[in-house]
């Protein structure tokens, strides 16, 4: 099992919109962010889709965070810390 | 109701209240062009989709009011990019509607496909590819809300062109897109910014763009009188404060005066009004304004902290803060620090030459200034003659100023005066450029006699590329490298190949009568300036360096 002690875990919901997935990740790379992991579904009402991000905890997370919000189809985040086991649980799918 | 995808969009945008459009068209944008016609509005065919993009963000800046330029796909949306790009950056209210390949051939490598969704997502606040005539409906009107709320900013629609095509059949138009109502401060946030400025003994107004977005300048400029409060602008802040206001220190930063940059050294609260800590403003983040208390007046969340750690953040409209203050704080004089800022002005403001010879480019502007009077939208390119424009150009109202400041766009100044040109025709509008900017657009000039514009290009020519070379003078010891701009075209011959009236001060016997009587000419007009190459932007303060570090002058 990989080490996510040093990474914080970020849940966004999303208009489930095409698009979307463009605007969140180019948001990241372009401020030089890093993102460790993705995983994106539909929700059940179909209408929003939840992004799981697992990104580094550097100092600059809040800045992102703010910046990711400004997104239009980007409606919550919620941060999480790196004991949630979402990513842990997909592990197995990578390994 | 059956209307097209194409129709529907023209009708959206004269619901808007559009009435203008700068535009190209080509292939998948042959559906929008077929329903323009017979519409209200008005298409200004420009030769090159850049200047359609500039003239859009010309026409925003001085209007205030989200604009519109149309492009085809392929080579006519990667032309439009650099304007928005620079709408993007400066926060200007610009909405880029882009034909593209039909859906079916998305993905294929068709002919003029490129993927235009992508390439706007970083440049712009929101963007589109519409996959249907219906979401025209939402898109639209989603397009003018995002433009112009908040802090404005450019936004992309990408319209298949066989949803152009598409005919729907709809019962009735939606409401137009408006601005959504802007985050006011709390009580406690008031009470908050009233006690520290109460308390500052000497405290500095920093007044960024975001005071001219939120219609606040007067008030503004009332409450820095109201409370003995000096001011600096950001580049983009120019115009807020009238020409010559004993609080007023102009610009800060980078080509700011010497005054501007020791009172921010000494003040003990600096208040950032609609600002963004630009580092062309701030010179070395760290070093800056190092004993103040930073109150930081910002509607964008995302700026709060993001180079300046501040004492009290107001997440909030500039406009309803500035306001509130002026209603609820008691006079204050300051005696001694405003007559500190006086002083600074007086013996550290920008030197102007006391004669009044043509050839030095502060008398030029300040005599360009004098001839034009205040009738006039100021707009620059980019290099010494923009900042040169913005040390001592006597604004005397907010708009008044149109440059390209985030993104420092060579090209930007013509095609944006032909903008304010256009939307604010009772004014002239001024264009001081460069003899290496003014090449990057001039194919627009002959957009600006087609219309009979009221636009007057005044030409400042070192003969060079004349900022890059005073970095390499002052930074790289005068190896100068792609700098020599000296066999360049006749300017003013140019002027009179596209059908206006072309004038070179170089073959004056009065220089001051030839610029009197070409500013006084009706139409487009542009006007030949020589200057020497030696002459150079002073104060500077080099990249990365701390403002109090800044070179005064050559040698110095
Ligand atoms: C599109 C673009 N390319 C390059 C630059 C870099 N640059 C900044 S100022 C400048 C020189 C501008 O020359 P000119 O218009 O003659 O103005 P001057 O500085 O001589 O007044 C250049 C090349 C830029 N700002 N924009
Ligand atoms: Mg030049």
């Amino acid at each position: 099992m990989s080490d996510f002690s040093q990474c914080a875990i970020l849940e966004l919901k999303v208009n489930n919109h095409p698009g979307v997935m463009s605007h969140v990740c180019g948001l990241f790379a372009r401020r030089a962010f890093n993102v460790e992991g993705i995983l994106c579904m539909p929700m059940q009402d179909k209408q929003h889709s939840k992004i799981w991000l697992l990104v580094g905890e550097d100092q600059r997370l809040d800045q992102i965070t703010q910046q990711t919000l400004k997104l239009e189809d980007v409606l919550e985040i919620a941060q999480h810390p790196s004991c949630h086991p979402v990513f842990a649980q997909m592990m197995q799918f990578v390994e | 109701m059956k209307i097209s995808g194409a129709q529907l969009v023209i009708k959206l945008l004269e619901r808007q209240g559009i009435t203008q459009i700068a535009g190209l068209p080509g292939g998948a944008a042959l559906p929008l062009y077929d329903a323009l016609p017979g519409s209200k509005i008005k298409h200004i065919l420009t030769r090159h989709e850049q200047g359609a993009g500039f003239i859009a963000e010309g026409m925003a800046r001085v209007t205030g009011k989200p604009a519109v330029c149309f492009a085809s796909s392929g080579p006519g949306a990667t032309n439009l990019i650099t304007a928005i790009a620079d709408a993007h950056l400066d926060s200007i209210p610009v909405i880029a509607i882009t034909g593209q390949v039909p859906s079916s051939m998305l993905g294929t490598d068709a002919f003029q496909e490129i993927d235009t969704f992508g390439l706007m997502v970083p440049i712009t606040k929101h963007n589109w590819l519409v996959r249907s005539a219906e979401e025209l409906l939402e898109v639209i009107p989603a397009a003018f809300r995002i433009a112009s709320s908040g802090r404005p900013g450019p936004v992309a629609i990408d319209i298949p062109k066989d949803v152009q095509n598409q005919i729907i059949e709809i019962d009735e138009l939606p409401e137009p897109g408006v601005a959504t109502p802007l985050p006011q401060p709390t009580l406690a946030q008031l009470q908050q910014m009233q006690q520290m400025i109460a308390q500052a003994e000497r405290p500095m107004l920093m007044v960024g763009a975001g005071v001219i977005q939120s219609n606040s300048s007067e008030a503004l400029v009332a409450l820095a009188e109201k409370l003995g409060i000096p001011a600096v602008s950001t580049f983009l802040g120019l115009s807020v404060f009238p020409h010559g206001h004993e609080l007023h220190m102009g610009m800060l930063g980078m080509h700011g005066s010497k005054g501007s940059n020791i009172a921010l050294e000494e003040c003990d609260l600096l208040i950032g009004a609609g600002v963004r800590f630009d580092d062309r403003a701030t010179g070395k983040i760290s070093e800056f304004c190092p004993q103040a208390a930073v109150l930081h007046i910002e509607i964008d969340r995302s700026e709060i902290g993001k180079l300046k750690t501040p004492t009290l953040a107001v997440n909030a409209d500039v406009g309803a803060c500035i306001k509130a203050l002026l209603n609820n704080c008691e006079p204050q004089q300051r005696i001694e620090w405003v007559s500190r800022i006086k002083w600074l002005n007086e013996n550290h403001g920008i030197a102007l030459p006391t004669n009044n010879d043509l050839t030095n480019p502060y008398s030029v502007i300040k005599t360009v200034a004098e001839i034009v009077g205040d009738n006039t939208n100021v707009h620059t390119d980019v290099g010494q003659h923009q900042m040169w424009t913005a040390q001592v150009y006597p604004f005397v109202r907010d708009r008044q100023w149109s440059s390209s400041g985030g993104l420092g766009t060579m090209g930007y100044g013509l095609p944006a005066a032909i903008g304010a040109a256009l939307a604010d025709p009772e004014r002239m509008a001024l264009c001081i450029s460069g003899d290496g900017s003014i090449m990057m657009n001039i194919q627009e000039f002959d957009t600006a006699v087609e219309h009979n514009l009221n636009v007057k290009v005044v030409v400042i020519n070192n003969a060079r590329l004349g900022l890059v070379r005073q970095q390499q003078a002052l930074f790289y010891q005068e190896n100068f490298s792609a700098v020599n701009n000296r066999r360049t075209a006749d300017f003013a011959l140019m002027a009179q190949a596209m059908g206006a009236r072309g004038f070179d001060l170089s073959k004056a016997t009065d220089a001051k009568a030839m610029l009197t009587e070409a500013l006084n000419t009706p139409g487009p007009v542009l006007i030949n300036v020589p200057i020497s190459e030696e002459e150079m932007v002073f104060p500077m303060v080099p990249p990365g360096a701390a403002n109090k570090d800044l070179i005064e002058e050559r040698n110095a």
